[in-house]
């Protein structure tokens, strides 16, 4: 498998990069590696995944690293300013720690990212590649509605069907979800209707491959790289959407530490403590900027335009 | 390397190492014109022949100053009219683009403003030249360059856009722009490839004419050989960024390089064709120079198979499959270096 | 679509000549999908309305009603009907402008937007006005000094622009300008004093202001929009730079730009004219979608800075469980986002004369 005897990193790299690999599981893994090095090689991409990674080590290991208990308020260390030596945020109008808010909330955020595109993406997947693969009246029907859907205000709306259906994280989720789809579904079909003249798509038509085979093990895998690419840009859209409902209150409620909540509840104490405010918005804008950067780098990685 | 006809008169225009270079992703610069030397004699018309990715269009464009900013552009000399282009300020340089050069480009559909009339394009290449014309005057004008170049409706098209132009419509309405100033040099950049036998035949009456009466130096890049054996005078063929041979057109059949034979070849006659068309063998000796540097190992070791023979020793004319493998080898390993 | 099939195919068929007609094809075309999305639209709220929890017809008559006076009203309210028919009467309501009535304010409820809209909109054409006077330019020097400062200078503008919360931003903004610099005015339209002072007659406080020849009021109004305007706008520059350099660098790169060069056109000019003309349409519809997205914007940015908007009614409503208004809100901002995004379509078709 290997060139020559000795595994040194020169002759990992040779046998990733080599112009000719002699499994399939080599050649994945060559293409894996060149995109890798193509991500590395922009500087602020790496700088998006980095603060990704540290989001989701908070997230995951939460109730290791907070030094302090979210939700116990302390009244006598009401409004501690940063840098206080038990707060390294401070704290809020409750005695609450900052830092230790900030740490659980952030599996709020992205508990609710996460789940709007685990939701949305498959959805806009299916409705897209089914629109432009059967064609015809279904293909119409499927994309006026999409059209239609996509004319419409998406954060309006969502506040409307959060307003319905009532607060909570489960119910932003699909408010946010209802709006987000139709992008997805656009996307897929114009991936699915250039894919669909490829000759290899002829050719296992040919073999007697049944069409939903064909949709499912050939088209629908095709396209997810760009649909990837487009959830990651979005993921900061919905960031910023899901801090919005939570600045309304109609996201995860309290006492429950929403970064987007943290903020509003920051509003009355902003002239004299302006941090209850400001960190969390920090927290906000670093993890968005974080997603865009690191879609950014995709995009780059997986632009047609490059070639590979 | 350019074994000119003697003339006592300076050149029109004289490039003297041309080199232009473009960074590729990995940062490296790569060349796509290495060392290019040639001179223009007034009114003389030069055909630049080559393949795509020889470099020819690049040539004419640095020339005339308008290679895209990523280029690195560098040579011993560069001079038109006896003034050195590189030596002098981009607004001058662009100056003499609008007033004694002019450029030609392929296809009208891409090479016209989309949004502006015909008209409106031509006035303002005119009015460069004569800025004081007044608006009747300046109608007249145009209306005069459109017919003639042997438009037949010259008002009409004045007013239209170039998307409801014809493609030999479109040609001659750039040549009315950029010949009709008459300008002492004129790069045509591949002017008749966008177009039909018929057309381009029309077109090029056209262009015939025009420069024959402003006593334009022409410089006229295609990759179509005897086009330009018939057209020009004097030919030069490029590969891979350098030439490899200058003549006289006339002169052109009794080429001596391999390349130019190869490429003569590749135009089977239609009474007696061969029984098997020839393949164009490359050598890699042709590429023999500083600067080119092999792109991935594979390349270089493929290439060493083949002994770096010189230009006597190969007998590049390959009918078939005699010399398969070797030249297959020795062509990827050539085009995967050199552009 | 190879054989005209149907009366449209062969209408579609016909020779350029009967541009004319090919015209008002397409205008009925588009007003079609106009209607057809906004149906969309109301039954989407239709929806909505109907999945609130609170049973409407307690909310009206409270906890302790009778089983007859519930069923009567419940008979009055037209729920006792099949679903479809209760779509129809509520879309007829609606095209009659009948919104209902806000709970909180007893208004019918257009009468409480056709006040507070004007508001939203003064914000989003000033907003969007300092989008284009700065977004535009830069977007076009970005382009050309590609990969230069002032590129990467847009390029962080942009970013940020796409990264940071809009409601934390006024807050920032409100906490910097207003409460440590001094330099504008708080939260509203007007400082209390000047209230009335100003005949609303067009919408705009600064435009009345201005026609009554009222400078102080002008100034006030101004030192208030000043900030939710540079935050909204904000967006716009961010936005519409991004597009702009992406066009302009498009542009830039086809032949036709070697052509103007060639015929010896100053830099200036080929970038201003010759490319930016080409930039035209695009760019048009860009800045009616930021138009769009800014009124959605609002939404957010009036309740941090008290903007007696369309976005303050909405949020209002929505805290305090008033349906009527939340929904009718709701239709408004979504009839209008949908008029400026099929708008768009429209615009390219007008001007672009490939298009014709």
């Amino acid at each position: 498998m290997l060139p020559s005897s000795e595994a040194t990193p020169q002759n990992w790299r040779a046998w990733l990069l080599t112009d000719t690999p002699a499994s399939r599981r080599q050649a994945a893994l060559g293409r894996a590696y060149r995109r890798w090095r193509r991500f590395a090689a922009n500087p602020l991409s790496l700088f998006g995944l980095a603060i990704l990674l540290l989001l989701i080590l908070f997230a995951a290991a939460g109730p290791l690293v907070a030094p302090h208990d979210p939700l116990r308020q302390v009244l006598a260390d009401r409004l501690l300013p940063p840098g206080s030596a038990s707060h390294w945020l401070g704290t809020d109008q409750l005695g609450r720690d900052i830092l230790s808010r900030l740490i659980y909330g952030s599996r709020i955020t992205l508990s609710i990212a996460i789940l709007v595109v685990v939701v949305v993406v498959p959805i806009g997947l299916l409705i897209g590649t089914t629109a432009g693969f059967f064609g015809g009246w279904l293909d119409n029907l499927l994309m006026r509605i999409t059209d239609i859907a996509l004319a419409f205000p998406k954060i309006v709306l969502a506040l409307a069907f959060a307003a319905a259906l009532g607060p909570g994280v489960i119910n932003a989720v699909i408010a946010i979800s209802i709006t987000a789809w139709p992008a997805y579904a656009r996307l897929a079909r114009a991936e699915t209707l250039r894919l669909v003249e490829a000759d290899y798509i002829h050719v296992a038509r040919l073999q007697g491959a049944s069409r939903r085979r064909i949709l499912l093990r050939y088209i629908v895998p095709l396209c997810s790289s760009s649909v990837i690419v487009r959830a990651t840009l979005d993921m900061a859209g919905i960031i910023l959407t899901v801090a919005g409902l939570g600045f309304l209150g109609l996201g995860a409620q309290p006492p429950s530490p929403e970064w987007g909540f943290m903020v509003a509840s920051g509003r009355n104490v902003l002239l004299d403590a302006w941090w209850v405010a400001t960190i969390p918005g920090c927290a906000i804008l670093a993890v968005s900027l974080a997603f865009n950067l690191l879609g950014d780098g995709l995009r780059d990685v997986f632009d047609p335009r490059h070639g590979d | 390397m350019a074994h000119d006809l003697p003339t006592s008169a300076a050149p029109l225009a004289a490039i003297d190492d041309l080199r232009i270079a473009f960074r590729g992703h990995d940062g490296r610069f790569s060349e796509a014109v290495r060392g290019l030397s040639l001179t223009l004699q007034k009114g003389e018309r030069l055909g630049i022949v080559g393949e795509s990715g020889s470099g020819k269009s690049l040539t004419g464009r640095a020339l005339l100053g308008l290679l895209p900013p990523a280029a690195r552009v560098s040579a011993r000399a560069l001079r038109f009219d006896g003034a050195d282009l590189l030596a002098m300020p981009p607004r001058e340089r662009r100056r003499l683009c609008g007033r004694q050069m002019g450029m030609i480009l392929q296809d009208p559909k891409f090479s016209l403003n989309p949004v502006m009339t015909v008209g409106a394009q031509l006035r303002e290449a005119f009015a460069r030249h004569a800025p004081k014309l007044g608006r009747r005057e300046m109608r007249e004008k145009i209306v005069d360059a459109l017919a003639a170049v042997h438009i037949r409706n010259p008002e009409r098209v004045a007013a239209a856009y170039p998307h409801e132009l014809s493609g030999g419509m479109g040609q001659r309405v750039m040549i009315a722009m950029m010949v009709s100033t008459g300008p002492r040099l004129l790069v045509a950049d591949e002017p008749t490839s966008a177009l039909d036998v018929l057309v381009s035949a029309q077109v090029l009456g056209v262009l015939d004419e025009m420069i024959a009466k402003h006593d334009t130096g022409l410089i006229f890049i295609s990759h179509d050989l005897p086009l330009v054996m018939s057209f020009c005078d004097r030919v030069v063929v490029m590969y891979a960024g350098r030439v490899v041979e200058t003549c006289a057109a006339r002169d052109l059949l009794h080429a001596q390089h391999p390349y130019t034979r190869g490429l003569l070849a590749a135009n089977p006659p239609l009474a007696n064709p061969p029984d098997e068309l020839p393949v164009l063998a490359r050598d890699p000796a042709w590429l023999a120079d500083t600067g080119c540097a092999p792109r991935d190992e594979s390349a270089t070791r493929a290439g060493s198979d083949m002994d770096n023979s010189t230009d006597d020793s190969a007998s590049t004319l390959a009918d078939s499959n005699a010399n398969g493998d070797a030249n297959r080898a020795a062509r990827s390993g050539a085009h995967g270096a050199c552009r | 679509m190879s054989t005209p099939v149907t009366a449209l195919d062969r209408l579609r068929a016909l020779p350029a000549r009967n541009a004319g007609l090919r015209a008002a094809l397409f205008a009925l075309r588009w007003l079609i999908t106009l209607a057809v999305t906004f149906v969309g639209l109301l039954a989407v709220t239709f929806v909505i309305g109907r999945k609130v929890p609170i049973d409407p017809v307690l909310a009206v008559l409270g906890d302790r009603a009778s089983a007859s006076a519930y069923a009567a009203t419940r008979a009055a309210l037209g729920l006792d009907k099949p679903l479809a028919v209760q779509f129809w009467i509520y879309a007829r309501d609606v095209l009659h402008g009948n919104l209902g009535t806000s709970l909180l304010t007893s208004n019918p409820v257009l009468t409480d937007i056709q006040r507070v809209f004007p508001a939203t909109l003064e914000l989003a054409t000033l907003s969007t006005v300092i989008g284009v006077l700065i977004g535009v330019p830069l977007g076009v020097l970005a382009a050309v000094r590609h990969n230069r400062l002032i590129d990467h200078v847009a390029r962080f503008i942009g970013l940020v622009g796409s990264s940071v919360p809009v409601f934390w931003l006024g807050l920032m903004g409100l906490l910097l300008f207003y409460a440590k610099l001094h330099w504008v005015s708080g939260p509203g339209r007007l400082d209390p004093v000047f209230d009335g002072m100003v005949d609303t007659r067009t919408g705009s406080l600064l435009i009345d202001a201005l026609a009554a020849g009222e400078w102080d009021v002008f100034f006030n109004a101004l030192s208030h929009i000043a900030l939710p305007a540079a935050i909204l706008g904000y967006y716009s520059v961010a936005y519409l730079s991004r597009m702009t350099r992406s066009f302009m660098l498009d542009q830039l790169s086809q032949e036709y730009i070697t052509t103007a060069r060639a015929k010896g056109l100053p830099e200036r000019r080929v970038v201003w004219v010759h490319a930016l003309r080409n930039v035209m349409v695009p760019l048009l519809t860009v800045i009616a979608l930021s138009y769009s997205f800014l009124l959605e914007g609002s939404v957010l940015t009036e309740i941090v800075f008290a903007w007696p908007g369309i976005g303050s009614y909405l949020t209002g409503a929505l805290l305090n469980a008033d349906m009527n208004a939340v929904l009718g809100s709701t239709l408004v901002i979504g009839a209008t986002f949908i008029a400026l995004n099929l708008l768009t379509d429209a615009l390219y078709r007008v001007f672009d004369p490939r298009a014709r």
